[in-house]
């Protein structure tokens, strides 16, 4: 169970505003969440607190296939996000390294900054509890709950590759 | 049912006679790429497993070319352990300071990869390499590092979205152009998860430096992969070149795209994207009064000599505007040899641009080039975020290297014909 406050952000959030370039030159994610968002929202690290949620319009995650970004967002302890939807390498670098990730169009249009929400993996529910509306969220493909179960692509690999 | 050229390279590679859209397979992979940004991570990853070897030496491709020659401490550190992990598992498609080019460019012209091949990179834009008939398409650091250990990759097979491209293009007007007129159509998400297959009679007509420029834009319209079925083309490029057996696939005849767009192109002029998004296309005609502070011509789409050729052939006797700063780049350094050959180099200093080594350098705001608050640049790249080429507060426009020259001549944003 997933429960934090919300900040929201528009459509094409890209991979340079959560973290410009100029930081790409390190792996530490603790110094890469202390630029997290940066170039869209210089605050975001000061405000956002352990839990919360970042909730976006379409394409959250467009630009560079950068890791970086969701590591981040991950690193500074946002505990998920929530976008009408996801550019596809951001999409698919979440799943792989375990930032829980959740697209639903109306979640992502009706779900203001500052709402308490609360997100039920187990029954595919977003739960506003600011406005009490519920919204149900686009299930992952078989395979894709595989990789979300053991926790991320290389927990994934060494159970089924790197066994023997 | 027939497949598309996408489904059937997938297929190919994940063991399947046939296969369709949104199936999901883990495929094998031929050549998996890191640059010094991305494979530091997937180094890290992959070490954390526990696997002595790596799946196949021969697959991985490590081009530390982003901020190399090395900008900063941290990023000679990022490099080291690029090179230490090629030495260390014997990879020889590692390409030392010297050596390198900007990636997208570089493994196209040295034949690592070829028709036919699945190919992933942790990097956005290798998709590039589907003007050539391959399925490329860009994945992060943890897909590398399990590429590394299992030599495959995860995929959803993509719906195909079609472009047919008609007409007769005109002067000035080149692939690059075809790219932003489409983006600028259907959106920086109009194919997102989706494939872009482009032909028609314009197509046949395109150079592959072209092919290559339209193709590595297609993650700017959210794509998978743009792919391009080879053709004699296709056959004159890689012939030569291939450094391995290839292969040419093409859609049939009864296929299912998900849409098709058809464009008539020969009143298209010069394209420009103004900030922030590349869907913000406008004809060149329209944006006459902006002046610019940056012209930077390279980057993987339009690194290539081709380019070269072009912005040398506006700027030669000529010199640049005294407000404006011309940073030229070629691709690789074959491009680099090629260009001081046939006296382009020249024309750059003489005009009063500077020539870098091959970098990706300013195209993402990592140095050699960068803006200050309020600048703003006329770039040859792909991406026009806001701060992209540094400053937040600091624009990119992105056009051809014809107009790109032809405004560092004048200062201001121009339509190539205007220079005589
Ligand atoms: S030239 Fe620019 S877009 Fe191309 S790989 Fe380098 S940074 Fe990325």
């Amino acid at each position: 169970m997933i429960n934090g406050k919300s900040w929201k952000y528009g459509d094409n959030v890209n991979t340079d505003e959560i973290i410009p370039a100029r930081y790409l030159n390190t792996t530490n994610e603790k110094e890469l969440a202390a630029h997290c968002m940066e170039d869209i929202d210089p605050e975001f690290v000061n405000k956002a607190v352990e839990g919360d949620i970042i909730v976006a319009g379409d394409n959250f995650g467009c630009g560079s296939s950068r890791e970086h970004a969701p590591i981040s967002i991950k690193a500074l302890g946002i505990s998920c996000v929530i976008a009408k939807s996801f550019a596809r390498i951001f999409f698919r670098n979440a799943i792989n390294i375990g930032l829980p990730i959740f697209e639903s169009e109306k979640a992502g249009i009706e779900i203001s900054d500052g709402d308490n929400v609360k997100v039920d993996i187990n029954s595919n529910i977003i739960t506003n509890l600011t406005t009490n509306k519920e919204y149900s969220f686009t299930p992952f493909a078989d395979e894709m709950k595989d990789i979300i179960k053991a926790g991320g692509l290389m927990e994934y690999i060494k159970v089924n590759y790197c066994s023997s | 049912m027939g497949m598309t050229i996408t489904e059937k390279i997938i297929a190919a590679h994940s063991g399947h006679q046939e296969i369709s859209a949104g199936q999901f397979v883990y495929a094998d992979v031929d050549i998996c790429l890191g640059n010094d940004i991305t494979a530091p991570i997937a180094i890290e990853q992959f070490e954390t497993l526990g696997v002595e070897n790596v799946f196949n030496p021969d697959s991985i491709v490590l081009v530390p070319d982003h901020f190399t020659p090395n900008k900063d401490i941290k990023s000679a550190q990022n490099s080291k352990l690029l090179r230490e992990f090629a030495l260390k598992h014997q990879i020889k498609n590692y390409f030392e300071v010297g050596r390198v080019g900007i990636e997208h460019v570089l493994l196209p012209e040295q034949g690592i990869v070829v028709p036919g091949d699945l190919v992933i990179g942790a990097d956005s834009h290798t998709c590039t390499y589907g003007a050539m008939g391959i399925f490329s398409t860009g994945v992060g650091s943890t897909d590398l590092a399990a590429c590394y250990a299992t030599g495959k990759v995860w995929l959803k097979v993509p719906e195909t979205i079609k472009f047919i491209f008609n007409g007769k293009l005109n002067e000035w007007v080149s692939g690059k152009d075809l790219i932003l007129h489409v983006i600028g159509n259907i959106g920086v998400d109009g194919a997102r998860y989706k494939a872009m297959e482009f032909s028609g009679s314009v197509i046949t007509d395109l150079s592959m430096d072209d092919r290559l420029a339209m193709c590595n834009m297609a993650i700017e319209a959210g794509a998978k992969n743009g792919i391009i079925e080879p053709d004699d083309c296709t056959e004159n490029y890689v012939n030569g070149r291939a450094q391995r057996e290839y292969k040419f696939y093409s859609s049939d005849a009864d296929c299912e795209y998900h849409e098709i767009h058809e464009y008539d192109v020969s009143t298209l002029s010069p394209q420009v994207a103004i900030p922030n998004l590349p869907e913000n296309v406008r004809p060149v005609e329209e944006l006459s009064d902006i002046a610019i502070d940056q012209v930077v011509i390279g980057s993987c789409t339009n690194g290539r000599i081709s380019d070269l050729r072009i912005a040398a052939q506006i700027l030669k006797d000529k010199k640049i505007h005294p407000s404006i700063r011309l940073i030229v780049i070629p691709g690789t350094q074959a491009v680099y040899l090629e260009a001081l050959k046939e006296g382009l180099i020249e024309v750059f200093i003489k005009a009063e641009g500077v020539v870098s080594t091959p970098t990706c350098g300013p195209c993402l705001g990592g140095h050699m080039g960068i803006l200050a608050e309020g600048e703003r640049a006329l770039s040859t790249t792909n991406r026009n975020f806001a701060g992209r080429m540094g400053h937040p507060k600091s624009e990119v426009y992105l056009s051809n290297p014809a107009v790109a020259a032809a405004s560092a001549i004048t200062g201001k944003i121009t339509h190539p014909e205007k220079i005589n």
